[in-house]
């Protein structure tokens, strides 16, 4: 890594660790707390489909695992009362080992197809939580308490949430932090061996099969990867929310996680991030334009398919081509 | 069981007709229509205001929804799907696009028709009733049979006129089809215009029936992408058996499944992705697509 980067990096934990907590606090909109966080979080299911993208593969189905995140969390929290910050790892570990259950046929698909079955993946997520008796039905999960104390030999590491004069500050912290180490990994990852296989199922899976990579297993670990991210993700949406349905993650939850790819820039480990910031955020500040807040925002998002087809992040590539 | 099965018929009918119009899309341009659903709702306010705003005829309503769903297809195409496909590195690039234009037509019906639930007056009075064994209104039998007449003629126009052989040509392999003389960019315009059409008009057709409302966009996207799965994507048989094998699972699945509540789409979905694990393709999908 060099300084540049590492500069870049410092900046940018800077930014939302100081700046971004300081602006709001001197405008006074605390409500940006909560759509930062949100971003935050969803940004990290986002990388998760990114990497489902990497290898080749349209992934539409990231809202079921975060709803089994949630859930499981949620289940774990109230019913066994285990505490929030152990729950979090085994939801992404539940959510990882049922995608590999279903990731072994289901990645033998391809294009549309594995799109589509994704898809579909999410409404089975949705129904299943109607349908299980221990997702208490239409009536969801409600009042899950806070995330508790965390602490290693008697050190407090993270307080209590509930003894927080700002619980929502600590959650806007506690979201950027799973960001950074979320982006942390997915760039590791990207720039390891196992990155530069997951580029050669990409680019031709049958080739690479034939100079002895082992596609199968390297699919199946990184949708298994991309379903551990989409379950943490949806366990802190249930804690912060509180509260979680059947409903919480549908379909329309999906086909966001893929967009906030696609508007970032495929290419790019820090597109998702960028693309989610964009649409969520954008979103919540376009609701000045009341009734026309939908035409306005899908407008904005065709006119930026139109101008920039490879994702907003394709901007860096077209000035480094001048150069 | 008649009754189940005239019922699956009759929804079945209608399936074919949305998964007719998707694959006809995907076939030519390898797109995956995400606002197919919202063409179908626009379709049925553009019947509802001419024939209960305007109060003209039911079929002067029909035809109004199929011209201006087929402007709108070509229009899309033209200015929105054919840069962008040109342009970008992926094609799973032009999802985003779908997905911003369902997200549009949303916005659009919202503006223009309002989040009410319409619904056009029965066109035809009257119960069919073959000794309690087949209980149907008329009116359901007219638009059942109505789309299974508009899937003859549309099977009909891709086999047998230039326009059809053209569209046909291009799906089977678009370099080929283009060295043969086939104008592509023209080509796909017309099957994207086709393919809202035939949207728009199931649209006009179950309005009469069930209304429409905004809301009903997206959970007809993804029935139509089961059907097309179900099928095979991209071929024109598949679409139709795909439709009319979701017909009967509904209507089988409502009926028998109705004791355990409801779980009929649970089983359904289920059951899809066994079948698509051992035969990825659909039933008569090229393999991988």
């Amino acid at each position: 890594m060099d300084t540049k980067k590492l500069l870049g990096f410092a900046v940018f934990l800077l930014a939302v660790f100081v700046l971004v907590p300081l602006f709001i606090g001197a405008t006074g909109r605390v409500d940006f707390f909560y759509t930062l966080t949100s971003v935050a979080l969803l940004s990290v299911g986002a990388a998760g489909v990114w990497l489902t993208f990497y290898i080749g593969r349209i992934n539409i189905g990231q809202g079921a695992y975060a709803l089994v995140g949630g859930y499981v969390s949620a289940i774990l929290v109230t019913q066994a009362g285990v505490s929030f910050w152990l729950t979090l790892p085994l939801a992404g570990l539940f959510c990882a080992a049922i995608s590999v259950v279903i990731g072994l046929p289901i990645l033998r698909l391809r294009g549309v197809y594995f799109a589509m079955v994704t898809l579909v993946l999410t409404e089975v997520a949705r129904l299943s939580a109607l349908a299980l008796p221990v997702t208490n039905g239409a009536k969801g999960i409600t009042s899950i308490p806070l995330p508790g104390e965390l602490s290693f030999f008697g050190l407090t590491i993270i307080p209590a949430f509930g003894s927080l004069s700002n619980p929502r500050i600590g959650f806007y912290m506690m979201a950027v932090v799973l960001m950074v180490v979320t982006y942390l990994v997915l760039w590791r990852i990207v720039n390891s061996r196992l990155g530069h296989l997951c580029r050669s199922l990409q680019q031709n899976e049958e080739l690479s099969a034939s100079i002895g990579v082992n596609t199968a297993y390297l699919r199946v670990l990184a949708y298994a990867i991309s379903s551990f991210f989409g379950g943490i993700a949806g366990a802190m949406f249930a804690s912060i929310a509180q509260s979680i349905y059947p409903s919480s993650f549908v379909v329309a939850d999906s086909v966001n996680f893929m967009l906030y790819c696609f508007l970032g820039g495929l290419g790019y480990v820090f597109g998702p991030m960028l693309g989610t910031l964009l649409l969520y955020f954008g979103w919540d500040l376009l609701s000045i334009a009341k009734q026309y807040q939908l035409l306005v925002y899908s407008g904005v998002m065709i006119l930026l398919m139109l101008v920039l087809p490879n994702g907003v992040l394709s901007l860096l590539d077209k000035k480094e081509g001048r150069a | 069981m008649e009754q189940i099965i005239a019922n699956g018929l009759y929804l079945g009918a209608q399936y074919a007709l949305i998964a007719l119009g998707l694959t006809l899309i995907f076939s030519l341009m390898n797109v995956l229509n995400f606002a197919h659903g919202q063409m179908y709702v626009f379709g049925g306010f553009v019947t509802y205001t001419v024939v209960v705003q305007l109060g003209l005829p039911f079929i002067v309503g029909l035809f109004a929804s199929a011209i201006v769903l087929a402007v709108m297809g070509a229009a899309i195409e033209k200015f929105l799907f054919a840069p962008v496909v040109r342009r970008s590195k992926r094609d799973e690039s032009t999802m985003l696009l779908a997905a911003g234009v369902a997200f549009f037509l949303d916005a659009v019906i919202l503006l223009f028709f309002g989040e009410k639930q319409r619904g056009v007056p029965k066109i035809v009075n009257g119960v069919f009733n073959w000794d309690m064994r087949i209980i149907m209104p008329y009116d359901r039998i007219l638009i059942g049979v109505l789309a299974i007449l508009l899937i003859v003629a549309f099977i009909a126009f891709m086999n047998y006129s230039k326009t059809g052989r053209a569209m046909r040509a291009l799906a089977q392999d678009k370099m080929a089809a283009q060295l043969m003389g086939v104008n592509v960019a023209r080509y796909s315009m017309i099957g994207f215009a086709l393919g809202a059409m035939l949207a728009g008009l199931v649209g006009g057709l179950l309005v009469t029936i069930t209304g429409v409302n905004l809301g009903m966009g997206g959970p007809t996207s993804i029935k139509a992408f089961l059907m097309i799965m179900i099928g095979g994507a991209g071929v024109i048989s598949g679409a139709i058996a795909g439709g009319f094998i979701l017909g009967m699972m509904e209507s089988v699945g409502l009926t028998v499944l109705s004791a355990y509540g409801d779980i009929t789409y649970l089983v359904i979905f289920a059951s899809l992705m066994v079948f698509l694990a051992v035969r990825p393709q659909g039933l008569m999908g090229k393999p991988w697509g």
